[in-house]
């Protein structure tokens, strides 16, 4: 990853020079930090950072999987396993480190893995096959993702530690102890000051693996996962005579330079100030410095905050600075709640002005604030035990975005630093979502979405700026907002919202929208008398107006499933009224040319042969895309169609702020392309994965992965909560990524909200959904049974006349819109 | 010289809404708006933005009090008093008078 980074930077800077990259592994750089989700239906592919077509592109001549054996600092050249060699100029070292395996006897079985790079969770995945038991030797921060990993692939899993405690490192003792308390209760069984001296093969017993620890105790298994520490890849620097540190690692200065001026090391290979940085953020800040001392503008590494917040098998953990009070004169205060199981500790210095350092388990709101304080040196309130007291026991005092100076970094992901943030507000990017775009911040795990709110609402008010929230002129209220006040006012119709709480007669944006709010809540049909005027005319004509004023047609082929029967029909229909027709990329077939007094009688047609509407002329979902399936494909694992058919005949014609997309992948090889959609379904061996909130578009956005091998069940009553959500909170016209964004505290808000119904709001949601659904109908079957309605469907009221302003043309065998030089031509051939 | 035409009953009118109706070739976008006074409008319906005749299928509504429909194709709102296009003040679509006449719908040509 650092290595990696270093080439994207120096490729990136104005320095003109030949990069060369030699990996030990097979492939190109990926993402350790999220290795883990390998188990849970990341590929490799996903978790990729970079490929050797990239490397092309920028001119980076890479070679994989031949590992440098031998450095000549003589000749400045390096020799590969396979005797090839390489001259170099400048030397960059960014080997990594190694799993660290004690030397317990044993320890070569099979079954004994360690955790660190694909190919290690590849083997660690062929172990637990028809594996029941899993054990985790270390139970530091890395021994706990790899326990994630064993919980994930199903397996009974066991974390064993050496010493007292769990993250010895980064929490003290009550830390430690709530972190096991909740772990233990999800199911992990925790074995601490357990020296394990012999593992052993079984035989005639339903385990393969037998640990015995120095106390005498005994622990069968299956599998062993040694994650007990790293050791930094030093040992090619050590043979070319490089200086170690004292602990190990390739020694650097400031500049990142080692022994040997021409020869950098960065990453977890390289010891500064004889501390090794085994987080990515620092590496990142070395492969920055070390790029800059080939250019002008010369950067120095000045070490790093080793702070970090991070999620160990679904449990909040954050450790700031010095977790452990070892500062003489060092004040704690802790506070521990076992009932909700929160654990929070912070470190004053002696004259109790400045945080030394916290620890926080359980609950990481109060990071960010707790991080900046930290960092900055910012004075401390009084209290300081107010920054971690619940917030019912008296208002915690949120840290003003305006004591922070300019230089405080907000996210570091992306190193967005609080006057970054000013500079993007200063060119004129106002909003929010405008900031993250153009800064990046927020954009990379997300913890520092709510302080990055505060900072942009701080800056607005400091500009004197209100944020205008009001949808239009008629209403001074958000579309959420107005949601609410129809829905807990029983309010049925635009004309009424708009006597109690608007102004005016409305307007081309607040009518479609509340007409949206009042299908969602009451599902009426659209046409009705009251509802006329609020619809946009493709609601009104329940068809897609095109540039000529003509309609396209699109019936519903759910699933993208369709009889030959039914398609003789499309075509017949087609033939017959002299429609141009093209399969759409939602696996469905448009009809384009429709005139408004043509569509009644090519939608009765469509309803006799059994079509429905496909609504795509709503801000409603749209439709179910899905591969094959297990039913046909070899590699399928469930029936994609099946539940792609039921997904879409329960969500068809929800009306909602925006248009809603899915799909449904019957494996992983994802055919169906569900994480490009508001919400996508893949299968796998045990159930369904979902993902939430991915668009294509102009903006393509990769949906997240919100919940794992879900049954059925749970799958459709996870959808039905989150698509309601939505439906209640978005803004008009904001599709499932962005409000998701929008919303303090993201994807995991929105988990807490769906999976845990943390608002106590999940039953109400799905009984509003199961109202929707109940009370479906197709708007184009009660449209044609209804003469009155039928009415409109007419070019003249007066005349039965065409509009001779519809001039088609013939194109590659149908018809097409003629252009306005086309359609003058023609008039005038006729006069 | 003007002439004052029947080009539909009332009952062809949408309440809230427009409808097309064609008197002497020419395409009248008609709108009736039963809170207003008068309560009927009448605009040419070819839309010179979006070049076709649509704007009898668009939403009515006011922006800054003035009566407005919005063009369905391209959204540019025409004053129905005046023919204006709020966003571009050079063009203009024609405006016509009208009237309810009992049951009838009289346009002045």
């Amino acid at each position: 990853m650092v290595g990696h980074h270093y080439v994207e930077q120096l490729a990136a800077s104005p320095i003109d020079t030949q990069i060369t990259v030699i990996g030990g592994e097979t492939r190109p750089a990926y993402d350790r930090v999220h290795l883990s989700e390998y188990f849970a239906g990341r590929s490799p592919e996903d978790l990729a950072l970079t490929s050797r077509e990239h490397y092309i592109e920028i001119g980076v001549e890479a070679h994989f999987g031949d590992p440098v054996v031998r450095i000549d600092r003589h000749n400045k050249n390096v020799i590969t396993q396979a005797g090839r060699q390489f001259s170099y100029d400048k030397l960059v070292l960014a080997t990594g480190s190694y799993p660290f395996v004690p030397s317990v006897p044993g320890r070569d079985h099979d079954s004994c893995l360690v955790y660190r790079t694909i190919d290690d969770l590849g083997s660690i995945k062929a172990q637990a096959d028809e594996a029941h038991i899993g054990v985790v030797i270390g139970g530091g921060l890395l021994g706990l993702e790899a326990a994630n990993a064993l919980q994930n692939l199903g397996l009974e899993t066991h974390v064993v530690e050496f010493a007292p405690g769990l993250m010895g490192v980064q929490l003290d003792t009550g830390g430690s102890g709530m972190l096991r308390r909740k772990i233990e209760a999800l199911g992990v069984k925790v074995h601490t000051s357990k020296v394990t001296e012999v593992i052993e093969a079984t035989k005639d017993s339903d385990t393969r693996l037998l640990l015995k620890f120095a106390d005498g105790d005994c622990l069968a298994t299956d599998v062993v996962v040694f994650s007990a520490g790293i050791r930094p890849f030093d040992q090619l620097a050590l043979d070319a005579d490089l200086k170690l540190g004292d602990r190990g690692g390739i020694e650097i200065d400031y500049h990142c330079k080692t022994s040997d001026s021409d020869i950098f090391a960065i990453g977890e290979c390289a010891s500064f100030g004889g501390r090794i940085f085994g987080l990515v953020a620092p590496g990142y800040r070395m492969a920055e410095a070390a790029v800059s001392q080939l250019g002008d503008d010369k950067q120095s590494f000045q070490g790093a905050d080793m702070s970090t917040k991070l999620k160990l098998l679904g449990v909040d953990v954050g450790s700031i600075g010095d977790a452990h009070g070892t500062e003489e004169g060092a004040i704690a205060y802790t506070f521990s709640d076992e009932r909700i199981e929160v654990y929070k500790r912070l470190i004053v210095s002696a004259n109790g002005k400045t945080l030394l350092g916290a620890v926080l388990v359980g609950d990481c709101s109060d990071y960010d604030t707790l991080l900046q304080y930290y960092l900055n040196g910012i004075d401390l309130p009084t209290d300081p035990e107010t920054l971690i007291l619940p917030y019912n026991a008296g208002a915690t005092p949120a840290l003003g975005a305006s004591v922070l100076p300019a230089t405080a970094i907000i996210c570091s992901c992306h190193n967005v630093s609080k006057g970054d943030i000013v500079e993007a507000m200063d060119a004129g990017y106002l909003a929010l979502g405008d900031v993250k775009v153009e800064t990046k911040a927020s954009t990379g795990c997300g913890g520092c979405a709510a302080l990055l709110k505060n900072i942009v609402d701080d800056q607005l008010s400091e500009r004197g700026l209100e944020v205008d929230t009001a949808i239009c002129e008629h209403f001074s209220y958000t579309r959420q907002e107005l949601f609410h006040l129809i829905k807990v006012g029983n309010i049925e119709s635009f004309d009424e919202l708009l006597d109690k709480y608007g102004s005016g007669r409305g307007c081309d944006i607040c009518k479609p929208t509340v007409g949206s709010i009042l299908a969602s809540l009451w599902n009426d049909y659209v046409l009705k008398e009251k509802h006329v005027g609020l619809q946009d005319t493709n609601d009104t004509f329940l068809a897609n107006m095109q540039k000529n004023g003509t309609y396209s047609v699109v019936p519903r082929i759910a699933g993208g499933e369709i009889t030959p029967d039914k398609l003789i029909v499309l075509g017949e229909v087609a033939k017959k009224y002299n429609l141009y027709t093209k399969i759409t990329g939602a696996q469905r077939v448009d009809l384009f040319g429709a005139r408004v007094q043509q569509l009644p009688s090519i939608w009765k047609e469509l309803v006799d042969a059994g079509f429905e509407t496909g609504h795509a002329y709503g801000k409603a979902l749209r439709t179910v895309k899905s591969c094959v399936g297990s039913t046909w494909c070899r590699y399928g694992v469930q029936d994609s169609v099946a539940m792609a058919l039921y997904v879409e005949n329960r969500y068809k014609g929800l009306r909602s702020p925006h248009k809603l997309k899915s799909a449904v992948s019957g494996c992983t090889r994802e055919c169906a392309e569900a994480q490009s959609k508001d919400f996508g379904i893949i299968a796998t061996e045990n159930g369904w994965n979902l993902f939430v909130c991915g668009n294509g578009g102009m903006k393509p956005r990769h949906a997240d992965l919100f919940a794992t091998d879900l049954d059925d069940e749970t799958l459709i009553k996870y959808i039905d909560r989150f698509l309601m959500f939505y439906v209640r909170t978005a803004d008009r016209l904001q599709r499932t990524s962005v409000w998701m964004e929008n919303l303090e505290g993201g994807l995991d808000y929105l988990k807490q909200v769906v999976i845990e119904d943390s608002l106590g709001i999940a039953t109400e949601l799905e009984e509003q959904m199961n109202n929707i659904v109940g009370t479906y109908q197709c708007e184009w079957k009660r449209t044609i049974e209804n003469p009155e309605r039928l009415k409109r469907f007419v070019q003249f009221v007066n005349t039965d006349a065409e509009d001779d302003q519809i001039v088609f043309v013939q194109e590659r065998g149908q018809p097409r819109p003629a252009t306005e030089a086309e359609r003058l031509e023609l008039s005038k051939a006729t006069a | 010289m003007s002439q004052i035409l029947k080009i539909c009953e009332q009952t062809d009118l949408v309440a809230n809404s427009g409808i097309c109706a064609i008197a002497e070739g020419q395409q009248i976008a008609l709108f009736y708006l039963p809170k207003e006074t008068p309560p009927v409008y009448a605009i040419g319906n070819w839309d010179p933005i979006g070049k076709a005749n649509v704007l009898s299928r668009g939403m009515v509504g006011d922006i800054n009090q003035r009566l407005v429909v919005a063009s369905p194709l391209y959204k540019q709102h025409f004053d129905l008093q005046t023919g204006n296009c709020i966003e571009d003040s050079a063009i203009s679509v024609p405006v016509y008078h009208v009237e309810l006449a009992g049951d009838e719908v009289l346009v002045t040509l």
